[in-house]
């Protein structure tokens, strides 16, 4: 196993490096910091969501669901309408990434600790009816948000729409360190957990036999979820296409190469393995799309198309077992 | 020694168990069985603190249930629930190992290997230790569990129907082992039985329950009776005697 | 209950005449010329392009819940509006100056494809696991809907793309909204056929058992639902949730006989449609909020509440 995550990380540094270094013409001291931003941005927000989606995925105990799926991302440009809503496009504008950063996160972590908490206790136990009602849940969260940004001025409309696609363009150097931060954070409170969330893998009952109830598990759990999505979302935007799709699937394709690459229980490898897959996606699939295919399509819209594709192949492979 | 002091639970309104007082000794197999909806199965999960208790005490080997820290009980008791499916993908090993958690937290050392071996040992499951769960049958996966629970080294294990869906030779094999755990490590073994002729072929004591209290106790020979199988199980069976154990003729 | 349908729909008719940007008292709309010239040119045909939506909308949800045997499905979220959409983009890329036929045609068949990929999808699905269908078949859609994002990108449409993603009712004209018609009639044949459909439910070897050509039942009623949610996503954009909704608050009161069902469908469908364009109409006057936008708010918001009832019964 180590030896696949080593054959990861070498990847991963090899298109870090091409990504760097392909097409470095003109004015070197300017283009230089600019990727270089824009790579760790990438870093982090693979990174973040892949830890996040495993975490998700062990407490909920299946391998289809992803934060994103049960309306997570909605809720980030949710909490920027209303922000916009009651600020102002003035007074929004006025906030600082810092400040802005820690109302969002508090705001995504708090409201996503209800929706997960609805969402539970509205499925109880049913796998299908759980993914579906978040899914639902998750277009009725985009669709207020919709009516609330066509109930404020059009001109601050457009502040809100700017911010609601995932861009990896502009990037704040303060909000970049503030991310990193909370993504570290994250990232260490789920390594902190790896060994009680192996004995979640065994299910509820067995877990409490062995001394690990699932309910404290959870919280903590979900709390670092929420951290780190929230930390991705406000660095990068939501990952969703913006289109007709419900939600973003970048976090299912992440796992279920992770659970290929390192088929294993033990989230101490399962964990730097999806984090790894998480930054190779990313940073890869810009290097393709931008480099070497020249598209003007963002990348989140061909994750959207392949994780739909792949979740729908894990759905129906499920079934047929 | 579990002792249970005023025992009542409700589940969504409806009363499950009413105001029930029992102690179990120590050692020995105690099989609780009673028609289905007797409350069996929830009484063993409050003990097993797999449910919350509404109201009433329990206490396992002088800890009590629900003020004992999680860790303190996992090394007290072990437990096999009814479901056993398991999400994630596991080895036969990945399993037994799991029973050593209380002890190590994560971090497995020399003793917790030698615990893991000697279950996979005693429960003959050496063959199987690298095959997943989902590939061996469902008997092999049963024997899996206990062996799990036994790796957890306990003075106590409670066992809820393990016999689901096993076959007469599956079946027999693990009461054999779960009564060799019982005669040979002086273990405390409560498990819910379905089936009363495994029960009095195989328990030292018997709990009967009948909508939610208890309708009688004792030892097999005493309780097995068509008095009884009328008014608890409202069946007319007769009862045999054989080798000095009641069987009822199905 | 159709009088009162029928009582309530004519009320926000009226109502619906009445609102607009020009003030205008409901007398004059008839009286003066220029407010028959307002009426002609935009109010009414804007009042019968949402009457005709919902009517579309919600008897095609109703079909295809037929035909996939599922209540928690339609066309419009299920790949047929995704597909359609994606019709009418491929031709704009690659026959820039087509004719307004052409696009509709080219959005039908590609909704009819759509619903057929659909179709063959759920197909093998188990019975047992209801939620299984709409989960898959919401997922379809969205797979469609990013291949539409893509392709809207690399063609630099992506502004062209926003309006057919939220259906609106701001634009209709006179001259502008009447491929509707055409889906009303397409959806008018699906009540021809509607005792047939009802047998499908039945399954369809009790049907066959009952003499009914499955294939040619099920041909016919796939090509009418993918003609009027074409229809509707080419002159107004993508409304969803109204074949979800509907059919199901019906079939509570009405059961599932379709030719007893059907009427009452169309009728509510045209009172949430109607209803929904008024209040988005009045809510931010003088801006207007999407018929689409309002309509998945309270679409979802029910859709939520329909998943976790039904689990009592189930």
């Amino acid at each position: 196993m180590p030896r696949r995550l080593i054959a990861l990380a070498l990847l991963l540094a090899l298109s870090a490096a091409a990504y760097i270094l392909i097409d470095l013409k003109g004015p070197v001291a300017f283009i230089l910091p600019y990727r270089l931003t824009k790579l760790a941005a990438l870093m982090l927000v693979g990174v973040a969501i892949a830890v996040a989606t495993v975490l998700f995925q062990t407490i909920t105990g299946n391998r289809i669901l992803t934060p994103s799926l049960m309306g997570f991302d909605a809720l980030y440009v949710f909490v920027l309408t209303a922000l916009v809503h009651t600020l102002g496009s003035v007074g929004f504008s006025a906030l600082s990434p810092g400040v802005l950063f820690a109302l969002n996160l508090t705001a995504m972590t708090a409201l996503g600790l209800v929706l997960f908490g609805v969402l539970m206790r509205l499925a109880r136990g049913d796998m299908v009816r759980l993914v579906l009602t978040g899914i639902v849940i998750g277009l009725l969260i985009r669709a207020i948000t919709e009516f609330l940004q066509r109930l404020i001025d059009p001109n601050e409309f457009q502040t809100v729409q700017s911010l609601s696609f995932a861009r990896f363009t502009q990037i704040d150097g303060v909000l970049l360190a503030v991310s990193a931060v909370a993504v570290i954070v994250g990232t260490g409170l789920a390594w902190h957990l790896r060994h009680r969330l192996d004995v979640l893998s065994l299910g509820q009952e067995a877990a409490t036999g062995l001394g690990e109830p699932p309910a404290s598990l959870h919280r903590l759990a979900l709390l670092t979820i929420c951290l780190l999505v929230a930390a991705a979302t406000s660095l990068a935007g939501p990952l969703s296409s913006g289109g007709f799709g419900p939600a973003s699937f970048f976090g299912l394709i992440v796992t279920a190469f992770a659970h290929m690459v390192t088929p294993t229980h033990r989230h101490a490898i399962l964990l730097p393995c999806a984090a790894l897959i998480g930054g190779i996606i990313l940073i890869g699939g810009q290097l393709v799309m931008e480099r070497l295919l020249d598209l003007a399509t963002p990348l989140t819209v061909v994750i959207e198309l392949i994780g739909g594709a792949v979740f729908l192949y894990l759905l129906l492979k499920r079934r047929a077992a | 020694m579990i002792r249970i002091e005023g025992l009542s639970h409700a589940i969504g309104g409806s009363p499950i168990l009413h105001d029930i007082d029992l102690t179990l000794p120590e050692g020995g197999v105690t099989a609780l069985i009673g028609p289905n909806g007797a409350g069996k199965s929830t009484l063993l999960s409050l003990i097993a603190r797999l449910q919350k208790i509404q109201a009433g005490r329990i206490t396992v080997g002088g800890q009590e249930v629900g003020r004992t820290s999680d860790r303190d009980l996992a090394r007290t008791l072990a437990v096999m629930a009814q479901s056993t499916h398991v999400s994630a993908r596991l080895s036969v090993a990945d399993l037994v190992s799991f029973g050593r958690y209380p002890w190590h937290r994560g971090r497995p050392g020399a003793i917790d290997r030698d615990h893991v071996e000697q279950a996979l040992t005693r429960f003959d499951l050496l063959a199987l230790r690298h095959r997943f769960l989902d590939e061996i049958s469902g008997g092999q996966r049963q024997r899996a569990f206990v062996a799990m629970a036994y790796a957890q080294d306990t003075p106590y294990l409670l066992l809820d129907e393990p016999l689901n869906n096993l076959d007469i030779a599956a079946a027999r094999d693990l009461m054999g082992l779960v009564r060799d755990m019982a005669d040979r490590d002086g273990r405390t073994v409560v498990i819910v039985l379905h089936d009363i002729n495994y029960a009095t072929g195989f328990a030292d004591r018997l709990v009967v329950l009948k909508d939610g209290r208890i309708a009688a106790q004792g030892q097999p020979a005493q309780i097995v009776t068509e008095a009884l199988l009328r008014d608890v199980f409202g069946t007319s069976a007769t009862v045999e005697t054989l080798q000095g154990r009641p069987y009822v003729v199905v | 209950m159709r009088l009162a349908g029928a009582a309530l729909l004519s009320g926000l008719w009226l109502l619906s005449l009445a609102i607009g940007a020009a003030d205008q008292s409901l007398a004059d709309l008839f009286l003066t010329p220029e407010g028959r010239a307002l009426m002609l040119e935009s109010r009414l045909p804007r009042t019968v392009a949402a009457v005709l939506a919902g009517v579309g909308l919600a008897m095609s949800g109703q079909v295809m819940q037929v035909l996939a045997r599922n209540r928690f499905i339609e066309p419009m979220t299920a790949g047929a509006g995704q597909s359609a959409a994606l019709g009418v983009l491929l031709c704009t890329l690659v026959l820039p100056g087509a004719a307004i036929g052409v696009k509709m045609a080219a959005a039908a068949l590609c909704a009819l494809a759509g619903s057929l990929g659909l179709m063959a999808l759920i197909r093998p699905l188990p019975p047992t696991q209801p939620l299984l269908v709409p989960l898959v078949a919401l997922v379809y859609g969205g797979v469609i809907g990013a291949v539409v994002t893509f392709v809207a990108y690399q063609g630099n449409m992506m502004q062209f793309l926003g309006t057919w993603l939220t259906g609106e009712l701001s634009g209709v004209l006179r001259g502008r909204y009447e491929l509707l018609w055409i889906g009303a009639v397409a959806s008018g044949a699906t009540y021809l056929i509607a005792d047939r459909l009802s047998l499908l439910s039945l399954g369809e070897d009790a049907a066959r058992a009952l003499g009914l050509n499955v294939g040619l039942v099920t041909a016919a009623a796939v090509a009418a639902i993918s003609v009027v949610t074409a229809m509707i996503v080419v002159t107004l954009g993508a409304i969803p949730f109204v074949g979800l909704v509907v059919p199901n608050l019906v079939a509570r009161l009405a059961g599932d006989n379709l030719r007893r069902a059907l009427p009452l469908t169309a009728l509510a469908g045209a009172i949430l449609v109607l209803a929904a364009d008024i209040l988005g109409r009045v809510i931010r006057a003088p801006y207007e909020v999407p018929v689409a936008t309002t309509i998945a708010v309270i679409g979802a918001t029910a859709f939520v509440v329909m998943l976790n009832r039904g689990r009592t019964r189930a």
